[in-house]
């Protein structure tokens, strides 16, 4: 009874407590807030910064250009070929009378190539191009808006598959030990041996690349770290008596696993998931930087920055790089830490 | 003894621990006289280990006020370093776990050199001379050898009387010990603490022994101050403070011994047995040396030959020290290991291999269900008390509708004694918000759900403070009378068997030395291994 009248709020599940702890640390909460706000604007990335407007009203006539292509004389052009929005003649069209353009923030999209810049590429921030532009001439800002996205998303798909890859495979090792739990090791032993850069630059030459060709690639190496923490904690966790007592009761294998091992043996996966979600956006990274990663034309934080290094004299290229990527990994960083924090079972509720 | 010295070697006062908004020790004074023992009693909780931890600035983050005088000088007020002058120096240490407070990858011998090369400046050839001299003191055979032994290669006993050897390497005043007997055996007991009152004597140093345990307090201490919540309720000499205890909580403490209050005599001494076995025999496979252990595996039998038979509504005593088989026997009844030999639960067998949930096998385990000793591992912390006491029935019964569901879970609650009025929302609660006793009541409302026959119960109240275990065997004992149900009682401690069962087996190495009824096993013991037990026990 002592135990119940001393805690404030008495059903709290030893998640929902863990969240709680969580919150109060303020640079990892507001660190996951910011970042929930970043991924969730450069989600809707089509709307903050696009090269066409969102609404058209032209000659008492809508139109949306956004989900259809319009000619160009649609809107008093002379070619039947889609309408450019950054052609001053087209917005000076689009400007007279009563006629009206809604533009995005920023009005460019990833690949656009501004035919009619004042300034030559790459060029430096101007009122145009708020971070200047790249060497062909493409916005900065839309680039790393679409190219954070890219990352963000790529890294989400991966840290998913290797946890549930690891998460299997370490349950699998860790609960049925003996000999399943020997041959498991040597395969990783084996698997782990085997030269993951070589094999991607071996790959990305006999395949077209694409984002889905390095996902599997990757998550079919980044699943072993991970594996080995679940194996440990199942291998701990499954002599404790509560699985013993399931087992007196008569409770399946996979039940055990499931309800009773699996929730207890999560700490360190949850745990490592900013870091495994950095390490992937790093690894993206690097490959895009190398050549190897996402096929031409995607836009990419790692082919920004080796433009970045092939055209030093452009500052604002690798720099305005540089701070997303370093505010991106801090960000996790700090959730991580939080995180780790939030979970530990030394820490105190207070 | 204690009027021997006019000042105090120590004298505390006023001192309070908290931890955050949590006060932990809460204005307790006391002295030490030079070369007294004194005792510090109290359950878990109470603060003696963080009164005694303060005293050397070890209490980690709390914030500590009051004074400690100790040759004068105030304890409390002194920086880290000069602290760090007093601790293995004239105030040494004894831990509970000398596993875990010896460091693993250094020699024993090597431990206690170091002690004396840093507070008595010997030369490493010497302090290793000395080093072999206090192992010897401490009464480990053949001391040289044992000096460069690791602490994994002594046996527990070894391993504590090294602890205490590394403790007096430095010649202290004063000896903190916190419950240097409670990880060990029964009967090793008696022997640590012999060799503590003997060093002590040599030495003339004063001992502060922390325990729960009041036999040893009773053997060993001038002195004994009692701790609750915190506060020192009652101090005095021993003899006093348990003769006529002045504080109602002491007076608690003292009655606590277990009572028996079970049915004597068999209802039906003709009734089939709800569990028999015999020429039970379990092995464990261990790795072999060398290359012969690339293709096969060694044995260790970790049961051997054990014969047993047990009655609807009796208890059966497993009594025997760690390591004896005992908790492979629970678990070779329970079907959870490879077993050889024969076992008949309410008169029919497990069906090999009895690991494997068959149709057979899930019937018996209906009717033998275990509560462990550890109420906080015996719990999943993720699940809610419905869901952890309904658990049988969604296996046995899984067509049961969820209301009836909930409505056996509180029926099995309100019979272990846990109910809504107490508990508010009871049902959705988590383990983490119940105390000690309150889990193990859980753990036996999981048990009597699928409403077994027979219950083995592994040590259950080991775990417990003694005023819990108490209750807690009380409840077993009703629902032993209520329900006629039958008990494999397995523990260390000859009190609970006393109070519990009505025949008693005693184990050493995996084979059982003696049986019997439990009044001729407890009070005429035959074995010599018996008559220790039962004598450490007193």
């Amino acid at each position: 009874m002592r135990t119940a009248s001393s805690s404030p709020s008495p059903s709290l599940s030893p998640s929902r407590r863990a969240w709680l702890r969580f919150k109060r640390n303020r640079l990892g909460y507001w660190s996951l807030v910011v970042f929930v706000v970043l991924v969730a604007v450069s989600l809707c990335a089509e709307l903050v910064s696009n090269d066409r407007p969102l609404v058209v009203r032209y000659e008492g006539q809508l139109y949306f250009p956004m989900v259809k292509d319009y000619p160009e004389t649609t809107f008093g052009g002379d070619f039947l070929t889609p309408t450019d929005y950054l052609d001053p003649f087209i917005r000076e069209k689009l400007a007279e009378g009563s006629n009206w353009a809604l533009f995005t923030l920023n009005p460019y999209g990833p690949n656009t190539l501004n035919y009619f810049a004042k300034m030559p590429n790459p060029s430096a921030p101007t009122r145009d191009n708020w971070l200047g532009t790249d060497d062909r001439g493409r916005d900065l800002a839309a680039q790393l808006l679409y190219g954070f996205r890219v990352s963000v998303l790529f890294a989400l798909a991966l840290t998913v598959t290797g946890v549930l890859l690891g998460v299997v495979t370490g349950a699998i090792q860790g609960f049925f030990g003996g000999k399943t739990d020997l041959a498991f090791q040597r395969f990783i032993e084996i698997w782990g041996s085997m030269p993951e850069l070589y094999l991607l630059i071996i790959f990305s030459a006999v395949f077209a690349p694409s984002i889905a060709l390095l996902l599997i690639l990757l998550s079919l190496f980044g699943w072993m770290g991970l594996s080995d923490y679940v194996r440990a904690e199942f291998l701990r966790n499954r002599q404790l008596d509560y699985v013993k007592a399931a087992r007196a009761l008569g409770v399946g294998n996979w039940q055990i696993i499931w309800r009773h091992i699996l929730p207890n043996s999560l700490t360190p996966v949850v745990t490592f998931l900013p870091f495994r979600m950095s390490a992937a956006i790093l690894a993206l990274t690097s490959l895009d930087f190398l050549g190897l990663g996402v096929p031409p034309g995607t836009p990419s934080l790692g082919e920004l920055l080796s433009q970045g290094k092939n055209s030093i004299d452009a500052w604002w290229i690798s720099l305005s790089t540089f701070a997303v990527l370093v505010t991106t990994l801090l960000l996790l960083t700090f959730m991580g830490d939080a995180l780790r924090d939030a979970l530990d079972p030394r820490k105190a509720d207070q | 003894m204690n009027a021997a010295s006019q000042l105090p070697l120590v004298q505390v006062r006023d001192l309070h621990v908290r931890f955050g908004a949590k006060e932990v020790v809460r204005g307790v004074n006391f002295d030490i006289a030079a070369g007294e023992k004194l005792a510090l009693v109290g359950e878990s909780g109470s603060g003696k280990t963080i009164t005694a931890l303060s005293l050397l600035g070890l209490a980690g983050d709390a914030a500590v006020q009051g004074s400690a005088l100790f040759q004068g000088r105030d304890l409390l007020r002194l920086t880290e370093r000069e602290l760090r002058g007093v601790r293995g120096g004239d105030i040494a240490m004894v831990f509970q776990e000398p596993m875990t407070a010896l460091n693993p990858l250094m020699t024993v011998g090597r431990q206690i050199s170091e002690v004396l090369e840093l507070k008595q400046a010997l030369t490493q050839a010497q302090s290793w001379q000395a080093a072999i001299e206090l192992i010897a003191s401490t009464g480990i055979p053949e001391p040289a050898r044992r000096a460069a032994a690791f602490p994994h290669q002594l046996s527990g006993g070894q391993r504590q009387r090294a602890m205490i050897a590394m403790a007096l390497a430095s010649r202290p005043a004063l000896l903190l010990a916190d419950e240097p007997t409670t990880a060990l055996d029964v009967t090793l007991r008696g022997q640590i603490l012999g060799l503590l009152a003997d060093l002590q004597r040599q030495t003339g140093m004063a001992v502060l022994l922390i325990t729960h345990d009041l036999n040893l307090v009773r053997r060993f201490a001038d002195r004994v101050a009692v701790m609750e919540q915190g506060a020192l309720v009652e101090q005095g000499p021993v003899a006093d403070v348990f003769g006529q205890p002045a504080h109602a909580y002491t007076r608690r403490l003292m009655a606590s011994k277990p009572r028996r209050d079970v049915q004597e005599d068999a209802a039906n001494p003709n009734a089939p047995p709800v569990l028999q076995a015999q020429a039970l025999r379990v092995v464990y496979p261990t790795p072999l040396p060398g290359v012969r252990g690339w293709f096969r595996k060694g044995e260790f039998v970790a049961l051997q030959g054990a014969d047993l038979r047990l009655q609807p509504g009796r208890t059966l005593g497993v009594v025997g020290e760690s390591g004896s088989g005992k908790s492979t026997l629970a678990q070779a009844l329970l079907g959870l290991l490879p077993y050889q030999g024969n076992v008949e639960v309410a008169g029919r067998r497990w069906q090999a291999p009895a690991a494997r949930n068959s149709q057979a096998n899930q019937a018996l385990r209906r009717q033998i269900q275990v509560v462990f000793q550890d109420p906080f591992s015996s719990l999943s912390p993720r699940l809610t008390v419905e869901e952890i006491v309904g658990e049988g029935l969604r296996v046995h019964e899984p067509g049961l509708p969820p209301a009836e569901l909930r409505q056996r879970v509180q029926a099995a609650l309100a019979e272990v004694g846990l109910d809504e009025t107490q508990f508010p929302g009871l049902l959705a609660r988590y383990p983490h918000e119940f105390s000690g006793g309150q889990r193990q009541r859980l753990a036996v409302a999981r048990a009597l759900i699928v409403q077994p026959q027979l219950l083995v119960l592994d040590e259950p109240t080991s775990a417990l403070d003694v005023t819990i275990q108490q209750q807690v065997l009380a409840l077993l004992q009703r629902l032993q009378r209520e329900r006629g149900l039958a008990y494999v009682l397995i523990t260390h401690d000859v009190d609970v068997v006393r109070a519990m069962a009505h025949e008693v087996l005693v184990m050493k190495d995996g084979v059982i030395v003696e049986s019997g009824s439990a009044t001729q096993v407890l009070n005429a013991p035959r074995e010599g291994y018996t008559q220790a037990l039962v004598a450490a026990a007193q």
